[in-house]
């Protein structure tokens, strides 16, 4: 089993702090990863997207062309990534901030309007979380646990205290596509 | 017999390739007494330039290091960051320091390394054959400036210890000259107290010693001297210009 | 010890003071400034040294001196910094002093871009100094090679008195992966009796030096200095082969570009083809005598470059032309994607499954 995901939005959203949490959380459950962030210019103010790879076996190319999941945080990204996406695999859609529908039939497409959740929950910052949440509940990558335990590696001891609202923010995101599923069911 | 004079211990025996009238081998000799008399020697590591003094590791009796041109302070720094207990000095002539290797003086100064430089200025490239240096005086002849130096084109000599004077990291800054036995007397004590200063980690110094090139500048060793008083002194003025505060 | 995720230029740092390195000279410049970054906190914390120098010139020449006066030290960079940092690289190595120094490289020539290439194999392997010398070039394909060669870099510079130099890439240098730190690797530096530490009155100077005026004298070092080449060629080459004896094609790529080749690999064995890879760990000395035992029928030898073909070059030295040699490259801070290396291979071993 191989994960190839790709995470992508404006800088500033978390696109990679939620890449490393997963990286992290599959290097704790004893899987090959790998985590390759787009650098440079773009990551101010511009799209910045990183790539992660979860694995049983070592990490080839850590260049995620053809992705079993991508999850998208700003429109930008979404004509950028879209295309990306192997037939079967996973598309995220914040809503939020993306007004279209993805054009791809041959996929599994999951809507949510990361910000407003965010915003409701009074932490616009966990915008990141909410999506984080959805995948996990799709694809069970790895455990709720793992990400748990890899929030305070990536974030650091200090932020614990944040630990809860994250939760309550992946909570969300999972419970929408839960309802999603059950739609499409 | 009492022995009334004897040579340092700081200089090596091997006989140097300066030029006859050459003030290098004063200067060499002011500094290795200081070394001595500072109770430093034996800790000392020295940085040759290149430039005419390339071969100082030679001469001077203690660890020594040759560096790129223009580099010898960054250099320094990196030996004085391993082995801050030593005493680490450059011994750089005009070229070296006021040209290829401003960088390196001007932010080993402005980081405050505690190290001591001895920059020597006799406002020409000996080593190379008398080419124009960044210390050349207007309307000095030398052979890239054959017309003499123009200031429109070629600029105005460059006053190094004014400029580092203005930097915080600086502690200690003269001029002093080698032609006249006064002089040499003055020249030692400003070169012993910017020793005293790396000793007491007060930070960065620096001794400019205006010197001669007899050979270059086409001159007799006396007239060299007489040059350097009539021409290189009133635009390169003597006299201390930083020391750090006395403790009151 | 237990799995760390690390970025690569934070662990080629953490790498270092576990291998006992206290001075870091550097200079910021993208994608490596995760290493002075990370050198700069870390670094005071085990009673070491980082100086954020004026210019990688300075830099590089406080490597000299620190290095002369016994310190195990690492200076970073990038390509043009690299490039800047030359004229020091070529003193340490005549003067033979051992330090570390990292490159990760980006696309170039000129300012370039900031994104991962591996046009520096020339200036690493040719001597971009004045000068015959060599460094010792290790090239590490993850970041837990990444660790485990600086880490040997260390040791081996101290062992031949050289300046080693660890050619990374943008991607290595940004990209996180698990490391772990292994303590068989930590060795203290050994003594250095050459090193400017003060005479104490004890001894005659230590001079730490290139200069030789006299022809014979520097003809004298020369033949000292490439005598210690032969015998890191003869004792210090190191290499990964992959099912090279029985393949249609070899593949030939290093760093990071041969992970990239290890997926197209895959998938072409999926697909019936008999490939292998020659990838050298070592690029000085180059592992010329693995070529050797490739498969006399075989096809060719695919290099897989960021660049234009700069280790193309050693790979036609190798098999002194037996084997026909092709390459792909990518330039400029392109990456090459598994598929298209895969496509170049299909076109070369035509129907031949």
């Amino acid at each position: 089993m191989e994960e190839r995901i790709i995470i992508a939005g404006f800088g500033g959203q978390g696109v990679m702090a939620i890449g490393q949490m997963l990286t992290y959380a599959g290097m704790i459950e004893g899987r090959k990863v790998s985590w390759l962030p787009s650098y440079g210019p773009e990551m101010r103010g511009g799209t910045a997207n990183c790539n992660v790879i979860i694995s049983d076996k070592p990490v080839g190319s850590p260049l995620v062309e053809e992705a079993t999941s991508v999850i998208i945080l700003n429109k930008p990204s979404l004509d950028k990534f879209e295309g990306n996406v192997v037939k079967g695999g996973n598309l995220f859609i914040n809503t939020s901030l993306i007004d279209r529908k993805s054009t791809r039939d041959d996929i599994n497409v999951y809507y949510i309007p990361a910000n407003d959740i965010a915003t409701e929950l009074g932490n616009p910052k966990v915008t990141n979380m909410v999506m984080l949440g959805a995948y996990l509940e799709v694809t069970k990558v790895v455990s709720l646990e793992s990400i748990y335990e890899a929030y305070g590696k990536v974030f650091g001891e200090s932020k614990l205290h944040l630990l809860p609202i994250n939760k309550e923010a992946m909570e969300r995101g999972a419970k929408l596509v839960r309802e999603q599923i059950k739609v499409n069911a | 017999m009492a022995v009334i004079f004897q040579k340092t211990r700081g200089l090596t025996d091997v006989p140097t390739h300066y030029c006859p009238g050459c003030t290098h081998g004063i200067i060499h000799r002011l500094v290795a007494e200081c070394l001595e008399e500072l109770g430093v020697l034996d800790d000392a590591i020295g940085v040759a330039p290149v430039g005419c003094s390339v071969m100082a590791y030679k001469y001077f009796n203690c660890d020594m290091h040759e560096a790129a041109h223009g580099r010898a302070p960054a250099v320094a720094t990196g030996i004085k960051r391993v082995r801050p207990d030593n005493f680490v000095f450059t011994y750089q002539g005009d070229g070296d320091l006021a040209s290829i290797g401003t960088a390196e003086i001007v932010h080993a100064a402005h980081r405050g390394e505690k190290i001591s430089t001895i920059f020597v200025n006799n406002a020409i490239y000996g080593m190379t054959g008398g080419q124009m240096a960044p210390t050349t005086l207007v309307g000095q002849k030398t052979t890239t400036s054959p017309y003499g130096r123009d200031k429109e084109t070629q600029g105005s000599p460059i006053r190094m210890s004014e400029l580092l004077a203005t930097i915080e990291g600086a502690a200690f800054v003269e001029r002093v000259a080698v032609d006249t036995p006064a002089n040499i007397r003055k020249a030692k004590k400003a070169i012993k107290e910017c020793f005293q200063v790396q000793i007491d980690r007060k930070g960065f110094g620096i001794v400019e010693v205006l010197s001669t090139c007899p050979t270059n500048w086409g001159l007799t060793p006396p007239e060299a001297l007489k040059w350097l008083e009539k021409n290189m002194m009133p635009y390169y003025p003597l006299g201390n210009f930083k020391r750090p505060e006395e403790v009151k | 010890m237990s799995k760390v995720l690390m970025k690569g230029n934070e662990a080629v740092g953490a790498a270092a003071i576990a291998a006992g390195c206290r001075y870091f000279f550097g200079y910021p410049i993208t994608p490596q400034s995760e290493v002075p970054e990370y050198l700069s906190r870390e670094l005071p914390k085990v009673g070491g040294v980082f100086v954020q120098a004026e210019s990688e010139v300075a830099a590089i020449n406080m490597v000299y001196g620190a290095a002369g006066a016994g310190g195990r030290v690492l200076t970073s960079s990038s390509s043009p910094g690299i490039a800047l940092k030359q004229e020091g690289i070529s003193y340490l190595a005549g003067a033979e002093l051992p330090c570390v120094i990292v490159d990760m490289m980006r696309g170039g020539p000129g300012l370039g871009s900031i994104q991962p290439s591996q046009t520096d194999y020339f200036l690493a392997t040719r001597g971009g100094g004045n000068g015959d010398y060599r460094l010792l070039v290790l090239a590490p394909s993850d970041v837990q090679e990444l660790v485990d060669l600086i880490m040997l870099g260390f040791d081996l510079a101290d062992e031949y008195r050289n300046p080693v130099m660890v050619l990374g890439d943008g991607m290595i240098g940004q990209m996180m992966e698990p490391v772990e730190f292994k303590e068989d690797l930590k060795r203290e530096a050994p003594e250095k009796p050459w090193a400017t530490t003060g005479t104490k009155g004890a001894r005659k100077p230590n001079i730490i030096n290139s200069l030789y005026l006299e022809a014979e004298l520097l003809e004298e070092h020369n033949h000292h200095l490439q005598a210690k080449y032969e015998k890191m060629r003869e004792k210090e080459v190191r290499v990964e082969t992959y099912n090279i004896e029985d393949a249609d094609l070899v593949f030939a790529a290093y760093g990071t570009t041969a992970r990239i080749v290890k997926t197209a690999i895959a998938k072409l064995e999926e697909e019936g083809y008999k490939v292998g890879l020659i990838r050298p760990i070592t690029l000085f000395p180059y592992p010329y005598d693995a070529f050797k035992n490739i498969n006399p029928n075989c096809k060719g030898i695919l290099t897989v470059e960021m660049n234009a073909g700069q280790m193309l070059d050693d790979v036609k030295i190798a098999v002194e032309g037996k084997i026909p040699t092709h390459f792909y490259g990518r330039t400029g801070g392109m990456v090459p994607g598994p598929a298209e290396i895969a496509d170049k291979a299909r076109e070369i071993l035509g129907g031949g499954r």
